[in-house]
């Protein structure tokens, strides 16, 4: 008698069983990080990242299965399994030079891609047991080259002669100029900013991505050669047209980002005490008011108040703690509940072992202050939620009588960001959605000017780094072709 | 780096700069300003574009040392270097022949108006130009604005020089009189242009302010600047920073303004002990 296909199966999955038993596979190393009591009043990073050992224990871990299927969930397609294999080997200098080849900012990315939304979570060893710690590994083989001086310089073509504006030193900037490098052409940065790096130092905090490594890794664009330009606010310094017709640019990218904040438009949010995320973090970040010697102000009370759910408000409220040095009632104000907030579960997580509170369901209808012009009180009301909406999540809808009084002299709106406009009214040619970002060909970030690309979150609307990076290498491909023909 | 070129002493707490920052330069319109930063710890401060010269590449400004951040920027020299100069930033002066147009500065405004009245002088307008200060030793720039002027009215507040008085009681004389007045222009503390604003409002004359709001990056990023007008929010960085004296929340400006005037306060205080100390 034939065998049934159950016995079939159950065959197949205890030899399976017996396989992954042989090789012994170890369990998902967890992340070293320091307790949350003690980070909290500081600003140095939270997680501290593999030692050699944890390494190469996580690395073995990896199937090495024949579709790779992380390759391809990587927006730069990071050559993923054979990184693991050099840090399995104790290859690691040569494991960071692996994922280089795509990667321009692996300690960066290693630190605040959402991994498991991303390579981890299409990871063929996530469907028997928890997926490799690709960023964790990534993190380290980049941190590892970088603290033994092992970074080389990629090798770079023979000069060409044409010559490329990034607009915007942000993730995606900075991957279109190292490519473009990489090829031989010559590649000017300009950045409106005092500092090279966009969002990654004025958005992403200290104790998620420390701001000397984030120079490090832009370091290798200069040392390739790019020219910086910094206070150069394309747009009003000078326009695109300028960079192509009286600067001889043969073409240029445009990578500013989403710099734009939105506010909720209700009764009292320009009272003092209601920051914008963006201005709050800039604050803090790039103008480092945390620390004694800068001069920058920035205001933490007693009971702060979040609203949004985001990366940027997890950020805002883990900054906000450390700013009032623990003291500080931080909370969440989301109007949808747990399930739907799109920040990462990791920064979730941090947020809620440091004590910030979440008070979710909530919408602030209106800021109250007091006699000096200072926000006090937020009047919230309850929601409950309906049918999903366009995004798919569920709607939030208002619960007719629940309004209530949420305590709060320090607010910061973390609603997300749109581009601004400085460069879309001044360069009559570029199409623009009605959103405000840029239109662009799918395959090759073309704008609707010759000659002009853009990539990133200005294409995109607020998203994440990588996906940036993403857009840089393809318009950098795009642009490379452009040259080669022009 | 940006190289102060020269500086000129104007009352015993303004002075003015000439700064190296030829792309500014180049492209700067009245009514715009830059931000800048002396040092790595300093703060990021917006200050009016006063003049520019293209040929040489450099930008004038008027700094009145009222703080922490500004004593600093005062105490540089010829041949010392701004770390950051950033801009144009904000939208230039609407400049057209509006006919008859009434200036009017308060303190270290007067700096800020001092482009505007040579722009509407130079587009043919008639200019009445009025600048007022606390006391005599303060009045800034008379000279120079007489020069694009048809006619030039000091006030100080104790009467020790000019009118006795406010800028803004002059221009309301002026229109009791019957003056014929087609724009306004009033840049200064923020008091002084809301009393200016009150006193055009009735006989319905475009009156523009400028404001000095508290802003970190001034490419519309932080949103600090934000500003009430009519009922809608804009930036002071990108919106501004003129707009429709009518129209603006000068209340919520005054108050805005005072927001971190404790934190500052310590500072100026630490200051003051060092240089007792060093005296």
């Amino acid at each position: 008698m034939a065998t049934s296909s159950r016995d079939r199966k159950r065959r197949t999955r205890s030899r399976s069983k017996q396989r992954r038993k042989k090789v012994e596979r170890p369990p998902r190393q967890p992340m070293p990080t320091r307790p949350a009591e003690e980070r909290i009043r500081d600003f140095q990073e939270v997680a501290l990242g593999f030692t050699a050992e944890l390494a190469q224990k996580e690395a073995q871990r990896c199937l090495h299965c024949t579709n790779h299927p992380c390759i391809e969930g990587c927006p730069v397609a990071v050559d993923i399994p054979a990184f693991i294999e050099l840090i399995s080997e104790g290859e690691f200098g040569a494991a960071a030079r692996k994922i280089k080849e795509t990667n321009t900012l692996p300690a960066v990315c290693g630190r605040v891609c959402p991994q498991e939304e991303q390579c981890e979570e299409v990871c063929l060893m996530g469907k028997v047991d928890e997926p490799v710690a690709i960023g964790r590994l990534e993190r380290f083989a980049a941190d590892y080259e970088r603290e033994h001086g092992e970074a080389k310089l990629p090798e770079t073509d023979p000069a060409t002669g044409k010559k490329v504006a990034v607009v915007g030193s942000g993730p995606a900037g900075i991957t279109v100029a190292y490519e473009l490098l990489q090829k031989g052409h010559q590649v000017t940065i300009f950045e409106a900013l005092h500092e090279l790096g966009g969002v990654l130092v004025y958005g992403i905090p200290e104790f998620r991505l420390p701001k000397k490594i984030v120079h490090e890794e832009i370091e290798t664009v200069k040392n390739l050669g790019a020219e910086i330009k910094l206070n150069m606010l394309i747009g009003k310094t000078k326009t695109i047209d300028q960079l192509l017709e009286e600067d001889g640019f043969d073409a240029v990218f445009i990578g500013t980002g989403a710099g734009l904040p939105m506010f909720l438009g209700i009764p009292g949010e320009n009272l003092n005490g209601v920051y914008s995320a963006n201005e709050f973090l800039t604050r803090v970040n790039l103008m480092k008011a945390y620390k004694e010697e800068y001069v920058t102000p920035v205001k933490v009370g007693e009971k702060v108040a979040v609203i949004g759910a985001g990366n940027v408000a997890m950020d805002s409220a883990r900054s906000a703690l450390r700013v009032g040095q623990g003291k500080s009632d931080v909370s969440i104000i989301y109007r949808r509940s747990r399930e739907q907030m799109p920040a990462r579960e990791e920064e979730i997580h941090h947020a809620e072992e440091e004590g910030v509170k979440f008070n979710l369901l909530t919408n602030p209808i209106r800021f109250i202050g007091n006699e000096k012009g200072v926000v006090e009180k937020i009047e919230c009301i309850r929601m409950e939620l309906g049918e999903p909406d366009d995004s798919g999540r569920r709607r939030p809808i208002p619960i007719e009588g629940s309004e209530h009084i949420v305590e709060a002299d320090t607010v910061i709106v973390a609603l997300g960001t749109m581009p601004r406009e400085f460069i879309a009214d001044t360069t009559p040619d570029l199409e623009t959605s009605e959103w405000g970002t840029f239109n662009v060909e799918e395959d090759t970030m073309e704008t609707s000017k010759e000659g002009v690309f853009a990539g990133g979150d200005v294409v995109t609307g607020s998203a994440t780094v990588i996906k940036a990076m993403g857009a840089g290498r393809t318009a950098a491909a795009a642009i490379h072709e452009y040259l080669t023909e022009k | 780096m940006y190289k102060v070129v020269s500086k000129k002493k104007l009352a015993p707490n303004i002075t003015r700069f000439s700064v190296q920052a030829p792309a500014v330069a180049e492209s700067r319109k009245p009514g715009q300003f830059v931000v800048i930063r002396a040092c790595e710890e300093g703060e990021r401060v917006p200050l009016t574009i006063v003049d520019s010269d293209p040929e040489a590449g450099t930008i004038d400004l008027i700094i009145q040392d009222a703080g922490y951040s500004t004593h600093q920027l005062c105490g540089m020299e010829p041949g010392d270097n701004l770390l950051d100069v950033l801009g144009p930033l904000g939208k230039p002066t609407e400049i057209h022949n509006y006919g008859t147009v009434v200036c009017v500065g308060g303190g270290v405004g007067t700096a800020v108006l001092y482009p505007i009245v040579k722009a509407m002088k130079e587009e043919g307008n008639e200019v009445i130009t009025i600048i007022g200060a606390r006391t005599k030793e303060l009045v800034i720039l008379e000279e120079e604005l007489k020069e694009f002027s048809d006619e030039l009215i000091v006030t100080t507040d104790d009467g020790s020089y000019g009118i006795e008085g406010f800028g803004s009681t002059v221009l309301k004389n002026m229109l009791e009189e019957g003056r014929e007045i087609d724009f306004v222009v009033a840049i200064g503390p923020t008091l002084m242009m809301k009393a200016v604003a009150e006193v055009t409002r009735p006989h319905e004359i475009k009156t523009i302010v400028s404001l000095n709001s508290i802003m970190i990056d001034g490419t519309g990023m932080c949103g600090g600047c934000r500003v009430t007008i009519g009922d809608e929010t804009k930036f002071a960085c990108v919106d501004g920073p003129e707009f429709d004296a009518h129209l603006v929340d000068f209340d919520e400006q005054i108050a805005r303004h005072q927001y971190y005037k404790d934190q500052e306060c310590k500072l100026t205080e630490e200051i003051d002990k060092l240089e007792q100390e060093k005296a």
